[in-house]
C-alpha cells in the first residue's frame, strides 16, 4: 500500500503549482519590474521638469545659450525673460577643466593600474588598492578645502615660474597668475577622478589572460614590452571607458571647483586665470537668484546634462568599435 | 600489453635512428637541479643532458614536475615571485642562471609553446610579427611572416586572410600560429608544454608532423602526458615521477630514467618506468 501512494501522489503534487508559488512568484516579478521601471520614471521626470522650467530661456536665447558669452541676469517675476543668458564661458570652463583633469589623471591612472595588476606583490597591492579606492570616498568638500588652503599656496611659486618661462611663448601660460585658477582646479579634479578611472582600468588589465602575458614573455618581451604591447594594447576600450567615467565626474563636480576656480569666467584659454564651470556657477548664484535667474540656471544645468549625454554616447560608440576589433566584450 | 605493443610499433615505424648523445655537444646540461616554490620543493635532483636537433620528451604522471623542469629551461619560473632554482643548468656550456645572464635574452633564443593555444587578440599577421617588432626587426617583415607561417605549415590556410583576427582560427590552427609566432624570432630551442592537450586527434597529428620537420633546425623539448605521443615523436625520453609526502600532501618530482625513447618504451631499466609505460601505473 505505501508503495502506490508514494508513486502517484508526489508526482501529481509536483506538477501542480502550489498556492504559495502561484501568488508569490508573479507578485515578486511585478515588484522587480516596477523597481526597474522606476529608474526610467525618475529620469523622465527629471528631464521633463527641468526642461519645462527652463523652456522660456531656451525660447529666448536659442543657440546663444551655448555659443554666446553675454550673461546679464534679469529680475522679472512674471515668468518673462528680461536678461541675457549666453552660457558659453561656463560650458567652456566646464569642458576645459574636465579635459585637463583627465589629462592629469589618465597617465597616473594607467600607471597605478599597471603597477597594481602587473608589478606589485600581493601584500602591497591589496592595501594600495584600498587606499586608491579610499580617495573616492573622501567628500568633495574636503578636496575643495584642501585644494584652496594647501595646494594653491604650495603651487603658487611653481605657477609663477611656469608663467614667466613659458608665458612669452605660449599664450596659455600667460600671466597674471591668479591665486585661484583653472590649472589648480584641474589638478584637484584630476585627483578626484583618479580612483574611478584607475579602478575601471585596473579591472580591465586584470582580465588580460595570464597565458597571453606569458606568451609575450616567452617571445622575449621585457616586462615593459609585455605591459605596453600585450596588456595595454588589448585594453584600449577599457581605458577609454574608464576615462569617460572620470570625465563624467569631472564635468559635474561642483563644490570643490567652486572653492578653487575663482568664479570670474573668461573665454580665452589661460591656465592661470580664474574661470567658472556650469556647476559652480549654478551653486554660486542659486541662493540669491531671482525666479527668472533660476530659470536660466536650470537651463544651464540642462545644457550640462546634454554635454554629459554627448560624452557618454561618444564613449559608448568608441568602446563598442574597439571592442569589435580586439574581440573584447564592450564595457 | 596491447598498449605496449602498439608503442613498439610506433617506434619501429620511425625512420630516423637517434644519434648517440655523447657524440654531440649538448644544448642543455641540467645538473642536480631542484626547484622551490616558497618553502615547497617541486622537483629535486634532476640531472639530464639535452641533445641538439632532437626531440626530447618529458613524461610522467601529473604533478611530477615536468612543466616545472621545462620552465626552468627558459627562465619562465623567474616570473613567479617565490620560485627558486638550485643546481646548475647550462645552455651551450654557459650557466643559464648566472647573474650576468638576462632572462629576456634567454627567452628570445629559447621559445615556448603553451598548453592552451594563446594567440594575442590581434590579426594573424600581427601575431607572427609581434616578436620581430619587439626586437626591432622592421625590414622584410612580410617575408619573415610568410616564412614563419610556412615553416609552421599554416601559410596555405591563412595566406588570404592575414588581416583577420587570430581568434577566428580553429584551435589547431591557433596552436600552429603560436608555433609560427615562436619561429619568427629565430629561436634555437623550442619548448612545448603539452602543446596538443587541447586539440583533437587530427590537429594533434598535424602538430606532430610539424615537429618532425622542425627538428632539422631546432632543438625541441616537449612535455606530454600522452605516452603514445612521446613514443611517436621523440628521440629521447625522460620519465619523471612524484614522491608523495604523506604528512604534507605534497609532491616532489624526481627523474626516474632518461634514455633513448626506444629504450624507455621497450626495455626500461627501472621498474617504475616499466609500470608507467605499460599502463600498470596507478
Amino acid at each position: 500500500m505505501p508503495s502506490t501512494t508514494s508513486s502517484t501522489t508526489p508526482l501529481k503534487r509536483g506538477l501542480r503549482a502550489s498556492r504559495r508559488q502561484s501568488l508569490a512568484d508573479p507578485a515578486f516579478r511585478w515588484f522587480l519590474t516596477l523597481t526597474g521601471l522606476s529608474v526610467l520614471l525618475v529620469l523622465a521626470w527629471m528631464i521633463v521638469s527641468t526642461t519645462s522650467q527652463a523652456w522660456p530661456v531656451f525660447e529666448k536665447e536659442g543657440f546663444n545659450l551655448f555659443f554666446s558669452s553675454e550673461w546679464n541676469p534679469g529680475n522679472a517675476r512674471d515668468g518673462t525673460i528680461q536678461g541675457t543668458y549666453g552660457g558659453f564661458q561656463f560650458l567652456y570652463g566646464t569642458i576645459v577643466s574636465a579635459a585637463l583633469a583627465m589629462a592629469f589623471a589618465l597617465p597616473l591612472a594607467i600607471g597605478i593600474a599597471l603597477y597594481l595588476t602587473q608589478l606589485a606583490p600581493k601584500r602591497i597591492a591589496r592595501p594600495l588598492t584600498y587606499a586608491v579606492d579610499l580617495l573616492a570616498a573622501v567628500p568633495s568638500i574636503i578636496y575643495g578645502l584642501w585644494g584652496s588652503l594647501f595646494v594653491v599656496p604650495m603651487l603658487l611659486p611653481f605657477m609663477n615660474w611656469m608663467s614667466q618661462k613659458l608665458g612669452p611663448w605660449l599664450p596659455m601660460f600667460e600671466g597674471p597668475v591668479r591665486v585661484r585658477n583653472l590649472f589648480v582646479t584641474s589638478l584637484v579634479l584630476g585627483i578626484m577622478v583618479l580612483p574611478i578611472t584607475s579602478a575601471v582600468i585596473r579591472e580591465v588589465f586584470a582580465q588580460v589572460p595570464r597565458d597571453e602575458r606569458l606568451a609575450g614573455f616567452g617571445l622575449g618581451a621585457t616586462r615593459w614590452e609585455v605591459m605596453r604591447h600585450v596588456v595595454v594594447a588589448r585594453s584600449k576600450a577599457g581605458i577609454i571607458g574608464g576615462s569617460m567615467l572620470g570625465l563624467g565626474r569631472a564635468l559635474g563636480e561642483t563644490i570643490a571647483v567652486l572653492l578653487i576656480i575663482g568664479g570670474n569666467p573668461r573665454s580665452e584659454f589661460r591656465l592661470f586665470n580664474t574661470s567658472q564651470t556650469v556647476a559652480s556657477q549654478i551653486a554660486a548664484a542659486f541662493k540669491e537668484a531671482s525666479p527668472e535667474y533660476i530659470r536660466a540656471l536650470v537651463a544651464l544645468g540642462v545644457a550640462l546634462f546634454l554635454v554629459t549625454i554627448i560624452v557618454n554616447v561618444i564613449a559608448r560608440l568608441v568602446v563598442s568599435r574597439l571592442g569589435h576589433v580586439t574581440g573584447d566584450a564592450a564595457l | 600489453m596491447s598498449l605496449h605493443s602498439s608503442l613498439e610499433m610506433h617506434i619501429a615505424t620511425r625512420q630516423q635512428e637517434p644519434v648517440s648523445p655523447d657524440t654531440r655537444d649538448f644544448v642543455f646540461q641540467i645538473d642536480g637541479v631542484s626547484v622551490f616554490y616558497g618553502g615547497f620543493r617541486a622537483v629535486r635532483d634532476i640531472t639530464m643532458d639535452i641533445v641538439p636537433q632532437r626531440i626530447t620528451a618529458l613524461i610522467g604522471p601529473s604533478g611530477c614536475g615536468k612543466t616545472t623542469v621545462l620552465r626552468c629551461l627558459n627562465r619562465m619560473n623567474d616570473l613567479i615571485e617565490t620560485a627558486r632554482v638550485e643546481g646548475r643548468i647550462s645552455y651551450h656550456g654557459e650557466d643559464l642562471y648566472d647573474k650576468q645572464v638576462d632572462p629576456v635574452e634567454v627567452r628570445r633564443r629559447i621559445g615556448m609553446v603553451f598548453q592552451k593555444p594563446n594567440p594575442f587578440p590581434k590579426s594573424i599577421y600581427d601575431n607572427v610579427a609581434f616578436g620581430p617588432k619587439i626586437i626591432g626587426m622592421k625590414d622584410d617583415l612580410d617575408e619573415l611572416v610568410e616564412r614563419s607561417l610556412q615553416n609552421a605549415a599554416l601559410w596555405d590556410e591563412v595566406k588570404d586572410r592575414l588581416k583577420d583576427s587570430a581568434m577566428s582560427l580553429s584551435g589547431g590552427q591557433q596552436q600552429r600560429l603560436c608555433i609560427a609566432r615562436c619561429l619568427a624570432v629565430s629561436p634555437d630551442v623550442i619548448l612545448m608544454d603539452e602543446p596538443c592537450s587541447a586539440l583533437d586527434p587530427i590537429a594533434t597529428g598535424r602538430i606532430e608532423d610539424l615537429m618532425q620537420t622542425l627538428k632539422d633546425q631546432y632543438t625541441i623539448v616537449i612535455v606530454t602526458h600522452n605516452m603514445q605521443q612521446a613514443a611517436r615523436v621523440s628521440d629521447m625520453t625522460a620519465f619523471l615521477t612524484a614522491e608523495i609526502h604523506e604528512e604534507q600532501d605534497r609532491r616532489t618530482g624526481i627523474l626516474v630514467e632518461y634514455d633513448r625513447t626506444e629504450q624507455i618504451f621497450t626495455n626500461p631499466t627501472d621498474e617504475r618506468t616499466e609500470n608507467y609505460v605499460t599502463g600498470r601505473f596507478g
